[in-house]
C-alpha cells in the first residue's frame, strides 16, 4: 500500500531548483531551491505574502513557474512534456479550506477519484476510501455530506482524499488556519500520525508546535525566497535573519498570551 | 353551445403538442445552454466572443421574428426543409438555449473554483473535473432558474401559432371563428396554460427538494 516508503533513506523525492513566479510584473517566488529526502517532513514559514502558497501550486503545476526547474522521483515536471494529470495524481494536496467537493458524501469525496483517475472498480475504490476515512478516524462520518461535518472533520476527510491516490509526497497548504482554534488539534494530530508513518511532506503552517515536534527542518520564507532553513529548534530559538527574528518573537508572543 | 363541448376536446388535444413544443425546446436549449455556459466559463476568447454574439442575437430579437426568420429565411437558404413544428421546436430550442446558458453560467461561477481545482490537484483532467464535480452541482443552483424558464417556454410555444403549428392557440383560434363564440375557448386555453405552467413548476420543485444536498442552507 505505502508502496516505495521501504526505499533507502536519503533518496531524493522532489528537488526544486532556481524556480521564478510573476503576476502582474510582481515577483512572488525569485529563486527558490530545495530537496526533500524521502520519509522527510520539512515546515514552510513565513509572513503571508511571502510566496508560500505559490511555491506549493507551482510544485504540482497548478500553476506555472516562469523559470526554473523540479524533479519528482527524479523525473523532472517542468519540461512541458509531462504529463500533468499523472503529475499531479503522485502529489497529495491539502488546502487551507478543505475544497471537499460539497455534492458528494465525505466517501465520494474520497472514491471519486479513485474510480475516475486511478480508474478503480467501484467497490474496491470504496474499499479503499472507507480504510483512508479510518485512518484519519472518521470512518462514522463516511455517509455525510461536507455541510454536516465540522472544519476539523473536513479537513480530515481531504487528508484522506489525498491519502487514497497514495502520493509519494503530501503538500499541506496553511490546514489548520481556517479552523476554530479548537479543532486544530484533531487535524495536527492526524497530521503527526501521518508524519511518524514517514509519509514525505511539504507542509506551510504556523503551527510552531507541530513544527517542533515533527518537523526534520524549517525553511523561512519571505521576499520570494528561502532566507534561512534548517532543524526546527535552531530556526525557531536561534534565528540569524532580522526578518525571521521578528517572525518568531511575534509568535511566541502571542502563544504566551494564549497560555495565560 | 352544444357545439362547443364538441370543440374543446379539439383545443384540449393540442396539450400534446404545446407539450412537444415545450418539451423539444427545453431540450434543445438545454444541451446549447450546458456546452455554452461551460464555454464561456472555462472558455478561449474566440469561443467566449462567439457566444457572447449568440445569445446577444437570440435575446434581442423578438421571438416571432426569429420564428419568421427561420422559416421563411434562414432554413430555406441553407436547403433545410422542416416542417412548421420541426422549426418551431428548433427555434424555441435555439432561443432557450441563449437564456439558459446564463442560467447555468451563473450556476457555475457561483460555485467558485477552490473545488475545481481540488479536482485538478488530484489528477482530474478539465472535462472530468467539470463533468464530475462542477456540472452535479451547478444544475442543483440552476433549477429555480430553470423552472422560471420552463413557464416562460409553456406561454412562448403559443406563438407557433403564427407558423399554424396545431397548439392550444391555433386550434382554439380554428374553434373560435368556427363557433364565432371567443369567450369560452380563450378561457379554456388560458386555463390550460395555467395547469401546466403551475404543474411544471411543482414537478421542479419536487426535484429541487429530492435532490438537495443534506447540510447545505440556502444557495444550493
Amino acid at each position: 500500500m505505502l508502496g516505495g516508503f521501504e526505499m533507502a533513506d536519503g533518496e531524493v523525492v522532489l528537488k526544486v531548483e532556481d524556480l521564478h513566479k510573476s503576476y502582474a510584473g510582481v515577483k512572488v517566488l525569485n529563486g527558490v531551491s530545495f530537496e526533500i529526502d524521502r520519509g522527510q517532513i520539512k515546515v514552510i514559514c513565513g509572513p503571508s505574502g511571502s510566496g508560500k502558497s505559490t511555491l506549493l501550486r507551482c510544485l504540482n503545476l497548478l500553476t506555472n513557474p516562469d523559470k526554473g526547474r523540479v524533479w519528482l522521483e527524479g523525473q523532472e515536471i517542468t519540461d512541458q512534456i509531462r504529463d500533468v494529470n499523472k503529475v499531479r495524481q503522485k502529489i497529495g494536496f491539502v488546502f487551507q479550506e478543505f475544497n471537499l467537493f460539497n455534492h458528494l458524501t465525505a466517501l465520494r469525496n474520497v472514491s471519486i477519484a479513485l474510480e475516475i483517475v486511478k480508474k478503480m472498480k467501484k467497490e474496491d475504490a470504496r474499499d479503499l476510501a472507507l480504510k483512508e476515512l479510518k485512518r484519519v478516524n472518521l470512518e462514522e462520518d463516511a455517509h455525510k455530506y461536507p455541510a454536516e461535518l465540522s472544519g476539523g472533520q473536513k479537513q480530515r476527510v481531504a487528508i484522506a482524499r489525498a491519502l487514497a491516490m497514495n502520493p509519494v509526497i503530501m503538500f499541506y497548504d496553511e490546514p489548520t488556519s481556517a479552523l476554530d482554534p479548537h479543532l486544530i488539534g484533531e487535524v495536527l494530530d492526524v497530521m503527526k500520525k501521518l508524519a511518524q508513518e514517514k509519509l514525505t511532506s511539504l507542509v506551510v503552517t504556523h503551527e510552531i508546535g507541530f513544527a517542533r515536534s515533527v518537523a526534520d527542518e524549517i525553511m523561512f520564507m519571505g521576499d520570494g525566497t528561502i532566507l534561512e532553513q534548517g532543524p526546527p529548534n535552531e530556526i525557531i530559538e536561534n534565528p540569524k535573519h532580522e526578518m525571521v527574528k521578528q517572525f518568531f518573537k511575534r509568535i511566541s508572543e502571542l502563544y504566551r498570551r494564549d497560555g495565560q | 353551445m352544444a357545439a362547443l363541448a364538441e370543440f374543446l376536446p379539439y383545443i384540449l388535444s393540442g396539450v400534446t403538442w404545446t407539450l412537444g413544443l415545450v418539451a423539444g425546446g427545453l431540450a434543445i436549449g438545454f444541451v446549447i445552454g450546458i456546452l455554452m455556459a461551460i464555454g464561456q466559463v472555462y472558455g478561449s476568447e474566440e469561443i467566449k466572443g462567439f457566444i457572447h454574439a449568440y445569445v446577444w442575437f437570440f435575446r434581442s430579437l423578438p421571438l416571432l421574428v426569429l420564428l419568421f426568420l427561420f422559416y421563411w429565411g434562414v432554413f430555406p437558404a441553407t436547403g433545410f426543409k422542416l416542417d412548421p413544428l420541426a422549426c418551431s421546436i428548433v427555434v424555441l430550442g435555439l432561443r432557450s438555449g441563449a437564456y439558459q446558458s446564463q442560467i447555468f453560467r451563473g450556476a457555475i461561477l457561483s460555485l467558485g473554483d477552490a473545488q475545481l481545482l481540488a479536482a485538478r490537484a488530484l489528477g482530474m483532467n478539465r472535462l472530468r473535473a467539470i463533468l464530475h464535480i462542477v456540472l452535479p452541482q451547478a444544475l442543483r443552483i440552476s433549477m429555480p432558474g430553470w423552472s422560471n424558464e420552463y413557464a416562460i417556454m409553456i406561454k412562448d410555444s403559443a406563438i407557433t401559432f403564427a407558423l399554424g403549428v396545431l397548439e392550444i392557440l391555433t386550434r382554439t383560434r380554428y374553434v373560435v371563428m368556427a363557433t364565432h363564440e371567443p369567450l369560452i375557448p380563450y378561457f379554456f386555453a388560458g386555463g390550460l396554460f395555467i395547469v401546466m405552467t403551475y404543474a411544471g413548476s411543482k414537478i421542479v420543485n419536487v426535484v429541487y427538494e429530492r435532490t438537495k444536498i443534506p447540510g447545505l442552507v440556502g444557495r444550493l
